[in-house]
């Protein structure tokens, strides 16, 4: 051994005389990150403040319900929009989400060869691609084709925002599941389809659908491709392929009106909209939080802090 | 610090040319046999030419220093290597006398008569005690209900889990100790009603009391099945085997009935092995 006792000590003066300044380091370091996230959560606090404050003024049942009043005048309401934001999230999911889903488990399970590693970097391309873009694209091959706005074409372009985001979380979360979890079931004699559909995915239900409630949260926000699309309109749904109305639209329209009255009803339609998109939020995770519901859940953890 | 000074030993003698034909004193059935299997990771070799064989409805363990290649070449057994990219097997792995590595036979198929339990206990982690009995089972078609709760207790109770779980099997798996996940990863890889039973150090996540259970269901299962246990235990080897095979850098230096390979080693380096003077 050629530490000596008196270097030990040498050393364990030197962690000594450290120690405060370690400390104090420690210290300025968290109140850095601390005010970090603060400066991080002021935007996003003030929006909220502000939506909350001037929309809720506008917020009625008649506002809620009815079709938008003569432009000006401050009566009517948003229900078509409400009623279109809700379709057009619904049929988004049910073309994206699936594409997304399989794309994400092609991504992770078979995903170690050249065509994968291509798929994957067009993929992360396409999430960054600007949504206008993907509204022109529906434009030219649905709208101008079929001669006329529609809700189709309006799910499609949502639909290609959301995919890539549903693809990549997909991906990512069913790499975090270990590996020894797929062992196991070859081991057992599954096929390999099984192992990933019923015992991957199961390990990585949450991570997926966080990606697709980040994927719904985003589309149900985009107006630009929406313009291109669906249109507006101030009457409820009447079909797919004819045009129809979107919050994120009629926040645009209202907001651009030089009256009071409509920009008051714009700051109630973007409140409505936060609510709903907190609320799918929400729900999904609660549904799939526990699978038999919150009481099974409560006693579940109650046994868990007992051990 | 003394026993790891001496530098670790070159192998001077290689494989005993009578392995494998004299390890057996009597006539026994060979429920498996690998014949030069050799393992590549890439450009290296892990497992050199092996040839060993297996008799049925008894214990054999393989026992080495780290990264002596027991654990590549039990993997061979039931054709895990499938799933590692880089790997490559050769030589022939007999299973009864289906060969497993012939070109025509289904892996999946097969895989159903090896069962397999791994180093660490690796319960589904969002399935029920329950359902991770049956999960070989339920996901492979059986439906039967009154089935599956025979398998379930049947199986539970040869890996001697059955009296501290059978009052909540629908518990989830994750909320077991260590000890009770391993025998339940054992009673998961029995419900197939598999021949062979492949352990990759089952016990080495775990404490002395839960080892000796573990130890104690293998001398039970091995009235009914041919096990191969890989163990950095020796003295565990000694407890559970009937025959042990020594491998070291990536060759099967040697193998046979256990008593004899410890108290009557014919190698130079399994003696040092087994004395403890280096791995």
């Amino acid at each position: 051994m050629s530490t000596t006792n008196e270097k030990r000590q040498e050393y364990r003066a030197l962690f000594k005389n450290n120690v405060k300044k370690r400390l104090l380091v420690d210290k300025i370091v968290h109140i850095i990150i601390f005010a970090f996230v603060i400066i991080a959560i002021i935007p996003l606090g003030s929006i909220l403040v502000e939506v909350f404050k001037n929309g809720i003024t506008a917020i009625s049942y008649e506002f809620l319900t009815a079709t938008p009043g003569s432009i000006g005048s401050g009566d009517g309401g948003i229900g078509p929009a409400i009623q279109g934001t809700l379709i057009i999230i619904g049929l988004a999911s049910l073309i994206g989400v699936p594409i997304g889903v399989m794309s994400g488990i092609f991504l992770s399970e078979y995903g170690d060869n050249r065509l994968a590693r291509n798929v994957r970097f067009f993929n992360d391309v396409f999430m960054e691609f600007p949504s206008i873009v993907l509204g022109i694209f529906a434009f030219l091959v649905i709208v101008l084709i079929l001669g006329h706005f529609s809700v189709w074409a309006g799910a499609f372009a949502l639909a290609l925002i959301m995919f890539p985001i549903v693809a990549r979380t997909t991906e990512e979360s069913l790499k975090m599941v270990p590996i020894t979890y797929r062992e196991a079931g070859t081991a057992l004699g599954l096929k390999k389809w099984v192992i990933t559909f019923r015992i991957v995915i199961s390990a990585a239900k949450s991570g997926m659908i966080t990606g697709i409630l980040l994927s719904v949260s985003r589309i149900g926000g985009e107006t630009a491709p929406l313009i291109m699309t669906i249109l507006g309109s101030s009457q409820f749904f009447s079909g797919l392929d004819v045009p129809m109305d979107a919050l994120p639209l009629r926040i645009w329209r209202l907001s651009l009106l030089p009256y009071e009255s409509s920009q008051l009803q714009g700051w109630g339609a973007a409140l409505v909209l936060i609510f709903i998109i907190i609320g799918i939020n929400m729900a999904i995770r609660y549904h799939f939080a526990n699978g038999n519901g919150i009481i099974t859940r409560l006693i579940k953890q109650g046994v868990r802090t007992k051990r | 610090m003394t026993a790891l000074s001496v530098s670790p030993p070159k192998i001077t003698n290689s494989i005993d040319s009578e392995i494998p034909s004299s390890v057996f004193n009597e006539e026994k059935k060979f429920k498996m046999i690998a014949e030069n299997v050799s393992v590549y990771y890439g450009n290296t070799m892990g497992v050199k030419n092996v040839t060993m064989k297996f008799p049925e409805k008894s214990v054999t363990a393989l026992i080495g220093p780290s990264g002596c290649g027991k654990t590549t070449f039990l993997r061979c057994l039931n054709r895990m290597h499938d799933m590692t990219k880089n790997a490559k097997v050769e030589g022939k792995v007999m299973l009864d006398d289906i060969d497993l590595y012939d070109k025509s036979i289904d892996p999946i198929y097969h895989r159903r008569k090896v069962g397999m339990v791994f180093q660490k206990p690796n319960p589904f982690p969002t399935m029920s005690i329950y359902d991770n009995v049956v999960a070989g089972l339920k996901l492979n078609g059986v439906k039967d209900k009154r089935i599956l709760d025979e398998i379930v207790e049947d199986s539970l109770k040869m890996a001697y889990l059955w009296d501290e779980v059978k009052n909540d099997l629908k518990k989830s798996a994750i909320e077991l100790s260590g000890g009770q996940q391993q025998r339940l990863c054992i009673a998961r890889a029995l419900a197939i009603q598999p021949e062979v039973l492949l352990m990759d150090e089952p016990a080495s996540a775990l404490d002395p009391i839960a080892t000796q259970k573990i130890e104690e269901t293998i001398m039970e299962l091995k009235k009914e099945y041919t096990i191969i246990i890989v163990t950095h235990n020796m003295q565990q080897a000694v407890r559970v085997s009937d025959y042990t095979g020594f491998m070291y850098l990536g060759e099967l230096i040697e193998f046979r009935e256990t008593k004899k390979l410890f108290t009557d080693p014919k190698n130079e380096l399994t003696a040092k092995y087994v004395q403890g003077h280096f791995g």
